[in-house]
């Protein structure tokens, strides 16, 4: 349908453009270990492991690289309730070389459980990165890296060096490396200005990608990072986009005869699932992005909607109010097997499958109120992670362990913001980002 | 910037309506005193003496029988003026989620047009659009405004009266 075949496939060729950036592993000064001291988060509340992070040195003038990066690591770690970074003006021994051995005794003083140490230089315009990993009470390295990169991407070196400690610690993927792209907010609720917006997963780098001239819902990342879907109400029928972030371009999805909403990526990128509305009915259908074949997956008079896929893209969870109420439903990639998971008390909606494949999160409304919550794909086991006014929309970071999600608020000067909270229901955390913010959509792992 | 104008003066005519202790919705009689420095065939008259909106239950999109008199009242305003077009806006309050609300919208809007067809209102004259909970009308955090913004709009796209 519709001659945007040479759009989509340049959508295929332009992925993301890595940035220059060489990784090296560096010679430890006593070789790798093995951690010993390991954060523990099978269990509930997780206890902050406390970790120095020493002001990396700087060479060539690249003093102030050296500060974000550090400020970034310490950031990143604190905020993800897993670790404690110590407070720098309480560090006993100030590192003055990357190649000498830390004094331990004096870092174990502190209650440091892990040490990082890092030096950056500017090597005309060109970064040069190097860090350590150490293990305080074994007095071993446990992980170090060398970076080069321009020094625009000093923030980005930080999310990676934080992403290997938290891994070196933990034994899980970081996702500190990642982006988050939401809608952000303005003007008063009968007239609001809404905006795509793209920015680090810390609240940084915050750019638009749309321009307020369309009202714009519910972005969702494409695995490759660089492409979004979303729905735009532009001339006519609202209907589902996709645009390439790096270029800016749109396109529509596809030419229904009716309204297209809810639309999301299939984990190869090469299909989209979205509903299409026809009269007061909405159901899923899916659309090869190559082929531009529809294919009807649900076909029951009642709202389908927000589909999402499990990661290995056998099934497909979505909302549905065929039984009288919005309720969660999983069915097979092809809409075979639809059944009911979610039986609790209350209206369930937006399900979205966990990255691992071992929750679905969504949205739970009851009592006056709206709640985050997870829930295994076969509906047992539901958990609510956060209660309140307004909570919608969760998403999930890469690593499944923190979810993204919006908190509206009530009166004359509340509206959305961004929050996440830890998948302990532990460690709820507001995303510094100015003004209000909704359909947050956090990126897969960039690198 | 005509539409805004216009959606500016049809929440002025709702809160008209809370205003006088409802009498708007409960009277199927319209408010002649404001009709009368309207135009007949234009939009406000319609707005004001025929009435652009009706009202829905929680997550419902059942037409109530207040509502079914509006648009029977609308069905033969549009049947006296045959040059008129108009689009029925689709809308859910902020109870709900996001995707749901777009679609619950869209299934209110269907509602109140496939009755206006009923009533004899040519298909081609009545497009829909549905806006989830984007566009409240009534702005505060409780069921009075709620109900206000449970809702589908007729509005006119042409042929209305000027002079």
């Amino acid at each position: 349908m519709h001659n945007a075949q040479p759009m989509i496939s340049m959508f295929f060729r332009l992925r993301s453009i890595a940035l220059a950036l060489a990784v090296l592993a560096i010679a430890g000064l006593s070789g790798a270990a093995q951690a010993q001291t390991e954060i523990d988060i099978t269990g509930g509340r997780i206890d902050p492991l406390p970790i120095a992070i020493a002001p990396f040195l700087a060479g060539g003038g690249a003093e102030e690289p050296a500060s974000t990066i550090s400020t970034v690591i310490a950031n990143d770690l604190g905020r993800s309730g897993y670790f404690a970074p110590i407070d720098p003006q309480t560090f006993i021994e100030q590192i003055t070389s990357f190649e000498q051995m830390p004094g331990f005794a004096s870092w174990r003083q502190i209650q440091a459980k892990a040490l990082v140490t890092g030096q950056v230089f500017d090597e005309g315009g060109k970064l040069r990165v190097e860090f350590r990993l150490w293990d305080v009470n074994t007095a071993q390295q446990l992980a170090a890296q060398q970076f080069t990169a321009s020094p625009k991407n000093a923030r980005r070196i930080g999310h990676m060096i934080a992403d290997i400690i938290y891994k070196a610690m933990t034994g899980i993927d970081g996702y500190f490396d990642t982006r988050v792209v939401f809608v952000s907010e303005q003007g008063p609720k009968d007239k609001r200005i809404k905006t795509l917006v793209i920015m680090d997963q810390d609240g940084f780098n915050v750019r638009p990608l749309s321009d307020g001239s369309d009202l714009v819902l519910t972005p969702r990342f494409s695995p490759s990072t660089n492409e979004i879907t979303y729905m735009s109400f532009g001339k006519g029928d609202p209907r589902v986009y996709l645009m390439n972030i790096d270029t800016r371009q749109r396109e529509i999805v596809g030419e229904f005869p009716n309204m297209s909403f809810a639309p999301r990526f299939s984990p190869d990128g090469q299909r989209v699932i979205m509903s299409l509305q026809d009269g007061g009915n909405a159901n899923i259908f899916e659309l090869d992005l190559r082929s531009r074949q529809l294919r009807q997956l649900t076909n029951v008079p009642a709202i389908n909607t927000a589909p999402s896929y499990s990661p290995d893209g056998s099934q497909i969870t979505f909302e549905s109010d065929r039984g009288g109420t919005q309720q969660i439903y999983v069915m097979g990639a092809d809409g075979s097997n639809q059944n009911r998971i979610s039986f609790g008390d209350g209206r369930y909606s937006t399900p979205v499958w966990s990255p691992d494949g071992s929750y679905i999160a969504f949205t739970k409304q009851g009592g006056g109120k709206f709640a985050i919550g997870v829930m295994k794909p076969d509906g047992s086991g539901e958990r609510i992670l956060t209660e309140g006014y307004h909570n919608e929309g969760p998403t999930w970071a890469p690593n499944s362990r923190v979810i993204m999600f919006f908190r509206d608020t009530q009166g004359e000067s509340g509206g959305p913001q961004l929050w996440s909270v830890d998948i302990t229901g532990y460690n709820e955390q507001r995303v510094p980002v100015e003004g209000f913010g909704s359909d947050p959509a956090w990126s897969p792992k960039l690198n | 910037m005509n539409m805004n104008r216009r959606r500016i003066f049809t929440t002025a005519a709702a809160l008209a309506c809370v205003a006088a202790l409802a009498a708007c919705s409960k009277k199927s009689t319209p408010n002649l005193e404001a009709g009368n420095t309207a135009i007949p065939g234009s939009e406000q008259d319609f707005t004001v003496n025929v009435g652009d909106r009706v009202f829905f239950a929680e997550d419902q999109s059942t037409l109530s029988p207040e509502a079914q008199e509006t648009l029977r009242r609308q069905a033969q305003w549009l049947q006296k003026y045959p040059a008129v077009t108009v689009q029925v806006e689709g809308h859910a309050d902020e109870r709900g989620t996001r995707e749901y609300n777009i679609a619950l919208s869209a299934r209110r809007a269907t509602a109140a047009r496939e009755f206006l067809i009923a009533q004899g209102v040519a298909a081609s004259r009545i497009s829909s659009i549905a806006y989830g909970k984007e566009r409240p009308a009534a702005l505060c955090d409780a069921e009075q405004c709620w109900s206000q913004n449970r809702r589908a709009v007729t509005v006119i796209t042409g042929g209305a009266k000027t002079s």
